[in-house]
């Protein structure tokens, strides 16, 4: 053992071997949420409480209907990868792997639940 | 080298005897307020779908959204996504080895909770 170097201890010995794609993914959201939920919480905001009527009609124009939909496709991505390092922060074993795959799938189903009803309320 | 003092170096303290810092804090609350942020995530494309399917269906997913509980919950949010938002920032800075001398720390993590707070304000004065 001793003749070992740290190196070759390390090596192959991280968690899942992906963190610096997880890392990536999480720094691209993010940013790219940096500018979408400024944009995002001054048109959604405003229509928060107004008729059906005006609801649908501000959501059929492009700006708004196309930030809605990336915001909701982005946020649920971000916070699949984020979710998923809370989960593996304090759930182990069966638990964190059913928990994750929940998360994730409750991730997808939201997002195309958005993005279905933009899709509806635009075209 | 190697084998030098390896299994035997000293515990770092754990959660419950470390007095809470201000950085230790707002690390906790960015992780708190990201996946709490998952509650009203689903509120809203709830409201969405509601307005995509009937005016019926709307008035019952609009009623809760604006409710005193609802009102609650939105405000609560706004305020934990300029937060998650503005401590993102933090990270953002951080992650080019910047700013993590524990006074530069010290002074984003007031700007952090002040500029949340002061963007909510901003925010409800501007959208209601």
């Amino acid at each position: 053992m001793r003749y070992l170097t740290d190196r070759k201890r390390a090596t192959g010995m991280g968690s899942a071997k992906t963190g610096t794609e997880h890392f990536w993914a999480m720094k691209v959201s993010s940013v790219a949420l940096l500018v979408l939920v400024p944009l995002f919480v001054f048109t959604f905001g405003p229509m928060l409480g107004e008729p059906h009527e005006a609801v649908v009609a501000y959501f059929a124009r492009p700006f708004p209907a196309i930030v809605a939909a990336l915001t909701i496709l982005v946020t649920f991505k971000h916070f699949k990868d984020g979710v998923q390092v809370l989960i593996e922060d304090y759930v182990h074993g069966l638990n964190q792997k059913v928990a994750i795959i929940l998360m994730v799938c409750l991730s997808y189903a939201a997002a195309a639940t958005g993005l279905f009803a933009i899709a509806r309320i635009a075209l | 080298m190697a084998d030098v003092n390896r299994g035997n170096r000293p515990l770092s303290p754990h959660l419950t005897i470390y007095r809470p810092q201000l950085t230790s804090m707002t690390s906790i609350v960015t992780r708190i307020t990201g996946n709490a942020l998952l509650i009203s995530a689903l509120l809203v494309v709830w409201w969405f779908l509601a307005a995509a399917t009937s005016p019926a269906y709307f008035a019952t997913a609009d009623a809760v959204l604006t409710s005193w509980f609802g009102d609650l919950v939105m405000t609560l949010s706004l305020w934990g996504l300029w937060y998650h938002t503005l401590a993102g920032v933090r990270h953002l800075i951080w992650d080019n080895a910047v700013g993590l001398d524990l006074d530069t720390a010290y002074k984003l993590g007031y700007a952090v909770i002040g500029g949340s707070v002061l963007l909510t304000l901003l925010t409800i004065a501007v959208i209601v």
